[in-house]
């Protein structure tokens, strides 16, 4: 059982991601993280200034319940189901990304230049991570789905628009990483 | 999530460099699975736990909104190296700085809703 303690395959971890979204569809439910951020937008009372967060939001409680989940979730793996976080990198990788200033890869769950306590008091980190967040929340909401409502759940039942979608993420991920990081790191 | 790297910066970007089948076998496999899964629910006429019929809306057929919002989305994606489930999960594990983007990520989304009209979709 000491597998569970190391990084997990990606063969263990599709699978279970798979059989999230199934639960959730036979719970009449849909898989989809982004429409909780347009559900706190609506809690937070944007309903009354912005037509479209306007919506019966409490009907989404349930979703929040997910979060939650996925929070605890985070809490549990990280502190209690783990030896070792970090997983293994290719060579390739750690070098293309020393050369953009990123030491202590193999080390990291995620990069301390842009995620250590610190940045709080770095302008120009806090200002890629307040884009990169209005990216991600502008964008999903306008794509109508992130990687969880359409790469899993739309692609599973066959939906062309999610197809669409996630074409769209490859060719704007594809555009950060190739042309704008060595610009930006 | 956590467990899988899908929360991990580095991952994501090694996926976009095409270095790693990691992501791919993770993304592949959970959309394998649940295509089977999802005819399996259809063919059979699965019922939910409520005893009610699964109902599959269909998303309406366009193309701006998807490709636009989904290169959008994939900018931050690569960016933060999180979409919005990992942000979650980063946070329960205690990496109180995605703080930074869960908050302007909500934001985002709101702005969304202010632009919406004026946007292709």
């Amino acid at each position: 059982m000491s597998w569970i303690y190391e990084p997990w395959p990606w063969y263990i971890a599709g699978p279970v991601i798979a059989l999230i979204m199934v639960l959730l569809l036979l719970m009449e439910k849909n898989f989809g993280m982004s429409s909780n951020l347009r559900t706190m937008c609506a809690a937070c009372g944007a309903g009354k200034k912005v037509a479209f967060f306007n919506f019966d939001w409490k009907a989404q409680r349930w979703n929040l319940l997910v979060v939650a989940g996925s929070i605890i979730g985070g809490f549990i793996a990280s502190n209690y189901m783990t030896d070792n976080l970090v997983g293994t990198m290719n060579p390739e990788t750690i070098e293309d990304l020393r050369i953009l200033g990123f030491e202590g890869v193999e080390n990291q769950y995620l990069p301390a230049e842009l995620f250590a306590l610190d940045v709080f008091s770095n302008p120009k980190g806090l200002f890629l991570l307040a884009v990169g967040g209005l990216l991600v929340g502008f964008g999903a909401r306008y794509a109508g789905g992130c990687t969880s409502g359409h790469a899993i759940s739309g692609l599973s039942e066959l939906q062309l628009p999610s197809l669409i979608a996630v074409i769209g993420f490859f060719v704007g991920g594809l555009i950060m990483i190739y042309f704008l990081f060595p610009l930006i790191f | 999530m956590i467990k899988s790297q899908a929360a991990s910066w580095f991952h994501i970007y090694e996926m976009f460099k095409f270095k790693s089948f990691h992501m791919y076998g993770m993304i592949f496999s959970a959309i394998a699975l649940g295509l089977i899964m999802v005819k399996l629910i259809k063919h059979f006429n699965i019922k939910s736990f409520y005893g009610a019929k699964i109902i599959f809306r269909t998303k309406d057929e366009s193309f701006s909104r998807y490709m636009y919002g989904g290169i959008i989305f994939g900018l931050g994606w690569a960016l933060t190296g999180t979409c919005p489930g990992p942000m979650f999960t980063l946070l329960g594990a205690g990496y109180f700085s995605i703080l930074i983007v869960l908050i302007f990520s909500i934001l985002g989304t709101f702005l969304y809703g202010i632009f919406r009209d004026k946007l292709p979709h």
